[in-house]
């Protein structure tokens, strides 16, 4: 499962970082979604990996190495937002963008 | 000291109180609206002074801190406002105030809702400079670069909207960066409270150390970009020379920022804790600075119009910041915070007269000045005889001091504030005994205030004596002149009260400089506010 989930984190950074270095803003746009996957993931694996482990506590004499680190998951919540957000608002200055200059380059010229 | 404590939330809740009122009173004509959000600045400035104040007045008091919900600290987010904090803080609402005032004649109806985002900013400075938890630190990046990045649209055109693009763009990928920083160091200290990671870092298993370095590195680069540090900083001249003068004006504070934070977290984890050898990084954050410095002043040269060289200007104090951190000594930083201060309003004040001189330069005459430079004057002989009788009308002279005031502060000449910040800065670093890095940060200070001098006195030379309209005298308006003079008024008046404010930031270095402090302030207490 480490494996699978460390892959995965690889091929989504490694594809945003590839599309963000591309001339066209829809591109770096699809890039910068893809790298925000990624954080999320990463995020959630340094709050080590658990199955079938509840992040709540219940009960009072319960002991804490039964359940999963809740610290993570709320820090991928409010990344999750935070990162929608951004991405929703560069995407209403990408459309901009493109009315003003005409052309979806990151520069806004043709090539 | 409970109420102490509780002043500390104020500086945020003040602007977020702004933003809730402007946006529930949308409809709000115009100059009731104007007076109302200048109700609310004047009253975060007030705030800051009284927090400023209570700190430095209280022996032993060493900070306010301020548990949010009254969680115990370690496991809920907590605010701490030392000194360090409560200056950016009290800069942040001097400069806001001010180009609130600026604004408030003729830029805030060039676009909507100026006002929420305007005080979303500066609550999000103010979060930024108050917070001491790393998480809540990113929360506050985030809501102060969400407000920026609609400032920097205001006022639209072409220019701005591609400028906008790369800089949304590039602080998103650093947002990305700060996540995975933040992510690793949870992951080897298990907590995210700066003191608790300061406790934490020596417990480390040494297998976790290299994980944490790199976590700590890639944090680094964060701010970094934020800062506008030598490679990472490419968005920054243009971002800040094509945004409204009053948004660039507080865009000149948002850079300090990620010094603050590179500030405040190496001195607390690294810059003490390595023991003898070099502390993690400092050789980067030396070098960084003088690219920076060197890039900063050598593009200050090169720059024809105002607000490039402004930009470039806060590429110098970006990189004196960085050096300043890196050299890691408490006098040297206390002098950095005394420099902090000064080039932040200076620069704002630049800034904002930019626009002022705009409005008094007829546009073709500025093209004049810079082709006259590039081609020469042919007719200059012929115009001897009428420059003796030239007279400068009332406001351009104001103007003018204003300009001189700004660029003697910028380049560190001897009578005012700009040359007391950096003597401080250099007497520290000889007296703590020079090292090869002192004669490179000696270097670096002289020779950058010089570049800096030769751009500021020719872009004078080419608007005040070569561009100035003859006769006709140029209508400025009051609200855009006095917070210019103001903000370089405080300039000199820090000058003027050079010794107290010398001694009170060099108590501010010491308590940087001792991160057990800090942790004693922010861990112990019990949560009772």
């Amino acid at each position: 499962m480490e494996l699978i989930l460390a892959a995965a984190i690889g091929v989504l950074a490694a594809s945003g970082v590839y599309l963000i270095l591309r001339p066209r803003t829809f591109q770096v746009i699809i890039g910068l979604s893809l790298i925000s996957y990624a954080v999320n993931l990463f995020i959630l694996a340094m709050g080590r990996l658990r199955m079938d482990a509840a992040p709540i506590l219940d009960g009072a004499n319960a002991n804490p190495a039964d359940y999963v680190d809740p610290v993570p998951q709320a820090l991928v919540l409010t990344a999750i937002v935070i990162g929608f957000a951004m991405t929703a608002l560069f995407l209403v200055v990408l459309l901009a963008a493109r009315g003003l200059t005409g052309n979806d380059h990151v520069d806004g010229k043709l090539d | 000291m409970a109420a102490l404590n509780h002043i500390a939330i104020l500086p945020i809740l003040v602007p977020m109180a702004a933003v809730i009122a402007n946006l529930l009173l949308g409809n709000l004509r115009p100059p009731s609206r104007v007076r109302l959000n200048l109700a609310f600045s004047v009253v975060l400035a007030l705030v800051s002074i009284l927090l400023l104040v209570a700190l430095a007045q209280s022996d032993g008091h060493l900070a306010a801190v301020y548990p949010l919900g009254n969680w115990p600290v370690p496991f809920g987010i907590v605010l701490v406002a030392d000194r360090l904090a409560a200056v950016m803080v009290l800069v942040t609402s001097i400069l806001s105030l001010a180009a609130l005032v600026y604004a408030s004649a003729r830029w805030h109806s060039r676009g909507t809702n100026f006002f929420p985002l305007f005080h979303a900013l500066t609550m999000g400075l103010n979060g930024a400079f108050l917070t001491g938890d790393l998480f809540n630190l990113f929360v506050f990046f985030e809501l102060l670069l969400a407000a920026s990045y609609g400032l920097t649209l205001h006022g639209g055109g072409r220019n701005q909207v591609k400028a906008a693009l790369h800089y949304i763009a590039i602080n998103l990928v650093a947002s990305f960066l700060f996540l995975i920083g933040v992510a690793l160091i949870y992951a080897t200290t298990g907590t995210l409270n700066m003191a608790d990671i300061a406790r934490a870092v020596p417990l480390i298993a040494p297998d976790d150390r290299g994980l944490f370095d790199a976590g700590a590195a890639v944090l680094g680069v964060a701010f970094l970009i934020k800062a506008g540090s030598w490679p990472l900083h490419f968005w920054l001249p243009r971002t800040y020379s094509s945004a409204a003068p009053p948004v660039a004006a507080l865009f000149a504070v948002m850079t300090k920022v990620g010094f603050y934070a590179i500030l405040r977290l190496w001195t607390l984890v690294f810059a003490n804790s390595s023991g003898p050898e070099l502390a993690f990084g400092q050789n980067v954050l030396l070098v960084l600075g003088l690219a920076t410095i060197s890039f900063g002043s050598i593009g200050a040269l090169s720059s024809k119009a105002l607000d490039r060289l402004a930009s470039y200007l806060i590429l110098v104090s970006a990189g004196t910041l960085l050096l300043a951190v890196g050299y890691n000594a408490p006098g040297v930083t206390s002098g950095a915070l005394y420099y902090v201060v000064v080039a932040t309003l200076a620069a704002g004040a630049l800034f904002l007269l930019k626009d002022v001189i705009d409005q008094i330069l007829p546009a073709e005459a500025q093209v004049l000045a810079v082709s006259l430079e590039i081609y020469g004057d042919e007719e200059e002989a012929a115009d001897d005889v009428d420059e003796v009788s030239r007279t400068v009308p009332g406001a351009a002279t104001l103007v003018s001091w204003c300009f001189a005031i700004a660029a003697l502060i910028m380049a560190g000449l001897p009578p005012l504030s700009g040359f007391v910040s950096k003597f401080a800065m250099i007497s520290a670093a000889l007296g703590a005994g020079p090292t090869a890095a002192t004669w490179w940060f000696i270097a670096a200070l002289i020779v950058s205030g010089f570049l800096v001098l030769v751009a500021m006195v020719r872009n004078g030379i080419n608007i005040f004596w070569t561009s100035l309209p003859d006769s006709d005298t140029p209508l400025v308006r009051t609200a855009e002149l006095a917070p210019i003079v103001v903000l370089l008024a405080l300039c000199v008046a820090l000058a003027l009260a050079a010794g107290p404010a010398m001694a009170f930031f060099t108590e501010t270095a010491a308590f940087i400089h001792s991160p057990q402090g800090y942790v004693d302030v922010v861990l112990p207490r019990e949560a009772t506010p």
